[in-house]
């Protein structure tokens, strides 16, 4: 029954949950409409709260038993102590951030460890895009350049740069396809969204 | 929407003293309370709703006869709505203290024979709560699904998780504060010292003389409601408009604000008892739970079991969302389940009473789940079982 319950979790969602320990302390920047934590929370155990600044979304979060504290992640983590979680989950919202670096240092304050997702500006059909003179527009980069809530673009290899900077690293790196399968080979060049596991040094 | 439609009060007379935090003794009282909806057979299904400075019991519905009689969150309790009576049996109690049925300064006092006046003790937001807790017991109430409250009754909902943690199942506390701040006490003290100084107020016995301090409690509201709205709110529905056609050099009514301001104070005057205003901004001032744990809010906290919603408004600047995340990040401190709304509403302070989509919808949510978790427990018992 719970696995009917969490067919529609997201591929790359699925994905990720993998990564996470069962019973383990978690909080989920961006978290959406819930659906990550309440998985975690429902089949794995885990516990901890969402951060979510869009108002649609937080009467979903609280049906579905998600502790959710309606916030923008840019305003800071003060909420939170050092290291109180196990993981942070910060999937899809760090492109959206306008202190990338703010945030990241943040998310290392707080978690012991990171997985973070954003969509690689690299994927090969943006990288076409490009070469033919428009800014791309695909599954993963759904919007015009002038109305996207996607302030920063990065690729793969831009991002472990800066992990390496606020202290963060790399345990895994992985390049899912827009159906959420991890690509194996030229991740950066085939992959759509990029997935970083990190540890704080 | 449709309301709960006629609704009656209901008294209950309390023979045990209530011992009160000032040390004094309310030697026996009555409590005026409402329900609505059904108690369910293990009664896990009672919600309690507390009321702010000048609300009473009557949270829903209307008296009798009396159309205009609509309860104060008539559009938050009712079939259907955000709290669901269909669901839930929900309880408004009125306070000790004030004037709305409840034993309050008006009524008599057994040891003199005589109306209390000021001499009625000083209630806190925790002797409110002992009290409720004993209208509890009454009705077979041992845990509450729900306890909650806007304002000065999202206080004694708080306190409710403090003080009874086993009895609160979850707490909802609405645009409210873990204490008041300088600037609040300065507005109590501004809104007490015009019903002190009124010559009416014959030191809290005016009831022997047969008037009211109407001019104090007049200024007390106008003061108070300013509180309430937001500046923008203000400046949308009356800005700088005039009543008449031009300034009348005098000081009478100018203004739009002026004439709303006095109207809402005069109404004001015309129902609400003075001492009970002063006993109620005395409980909003001395409210401090974390006092007792060197100002340490989460120590405070600690204890309680409960899960919480919390809400507040952008622009209430009364119980700022500044002090709703004191509260959020001291149970998070405690790791207690808890969810927190920030609703961009224009209303101040008022918006917990106003109708907000977004505030509605998280509420009723709230209420969703906390229903879900009700209808499932059978289920696990019935497992268990097996």
């Amino acid at each position: 029954m719970i696995t009917e319950r969490f067919a529609g979790l997201r591929a790359d969602l699925a994905f990720i949950a993998h990564w996470v320990a069962p019973a383990s302390r978690v909080l989920d920047l961006g978290c959406g409409d819930g659906a990550m934590l309440e998985y975690l929370q429902v089949d794995k155990h885990c516990s901890g709260y969402g951060v979510e600044i869009d108002d649609a979304h937080i009467p979903r979060c609280v049906q579905r038993g998600v502790s959710v504290i309606q916030q923008d992640m840019e305003g800071g983590l003060a909420m939170f102590a050092d290291d109180a979680f196990d993981t942070v989950l910060c999937l899809s919202a760090l492109q959206m951030m306008k202190n990338v670096e703010g945030v990241l240092r943040d998310i290392t304050r707080v978690g012991r460890e990171a997985i973070v997702s954003f969509p690689n500006f690299a994927h090969w059909p943006h990288r076409v895009a490009l070469l033919t003179g428009r800014m791309p527009i695909s599954e993963s980069l759904p919007y015009a350049w002038y109305d996207t809530p996607n302030l920063r673009c990065a690729t793969i290899s831009d991002f472990e740069e800066l992990a390496d900077e606020v202290g963060l690293e790399v345990l895994e790196c992985v390049a899912l396809r827009d159906d959420g399968t991890p690509v194996t080979f030229l991740p950066n060049w085939r992959g759509s969204l990029a997935v970083f596991r990190l540890r704080k040094r | 929407m449709k309301s709960i439609g006629v609704v009656s009060p209901q008294s209950m007379h309390f023979k045990q003293p209530l011992p009160l935090q000032s040390g004094a003794t309310l030697s026996d009282y009555t409590l005026a309370y409402e329900t609505y909806g059904t108690l369910n057979a293990d009664a896990s299904n009672a919600v309690l709703v507390c009321h702010a400075l000048n609300a009473s019991h009557h949270v829903a519905g209307i008296y009798e006869g009396q159309p205009k009689s609509t309860g104060w969150w008539d559009n938050m309790v009712g079939p259907g709505k955000a709290l669901d009576t269909d669901r839930f049996f929900v309880i408004g109690v009125n306070n000790p203290g004030s004037c709305f049925g409840s034993t309050g300064p008006m009524h008599t006092n057994p040891a003199t024979g005589k109306p209390y006046g000021a001499s009625f003790p000083v209630v806190t937001v925790e002797d409110w709560v002992h009290a409720q807790a004993r209208l509890a017991d009454a009705l077979g109430i041992r845990q509450f699904a729900a306890v909650m409250g806007g304002s000065l009754g999202g206080m004694q909902a708080l306190a409710w998780s403090i003080l009874y943690p086993t009895r609160v199942a979850h707490c909802l506390v609405i645009a409210s504060t873990p204490k008041l701040s300088a600037q609040n006490i300065a507005f109590n003290d501004v809104a007490r010292q015009a019903i002190l100084t009124d010559p009416d107020f014959h030191d809290g016995d005016f009831y022997a003389n047969g008037v009211v301090p109407k001019r104090g409690l007049r200024v007390a509201r106008m003061i108070g409601h300013i509180t309430y709205l937001s500046d923008d709110d203000m400046a949308e529905k009356f800005g700088r408009d005039l009543r008449g056609d031009d300034y009348q050099f005098g000081y009478g009514i100018d203004f739009e604000i002026e004439s709303y301001l006095r109207y809402q104070g005069d109404k004001f005057s015309e129902y609400f008892d003075a001492n009970t205003y002063l006993l109620i901004t005395k409980a909003l001032d001395y409210f401090d739970p974390a006092r007792t744990f060197n100002g340490d809010l989460s120590a405070a906290l600690a204890n309680t079991q409960a899960e919480f919603l919390l809400v507040s408004f952008m622009t209430d600047w009364r119980f700022a969302p500044e002090r709703s995340r004191e509260i959020v990040q001291a149970l998070v401190k405690n790791d207690r389940r808890v969810s927190y709304a920030e609703i961009d509403a224009p209303h101040g302070h008022d918006a917990f009473l106003l109708d907000d989509p977004r505030y509605m919808a998280v509420v009723g949510s709230y209420y969703d789940r906390i229903w879900q978790g009700l209808s499932a427990r059978p289920l696990a018992v019935q497992r268990e079982a097996a």
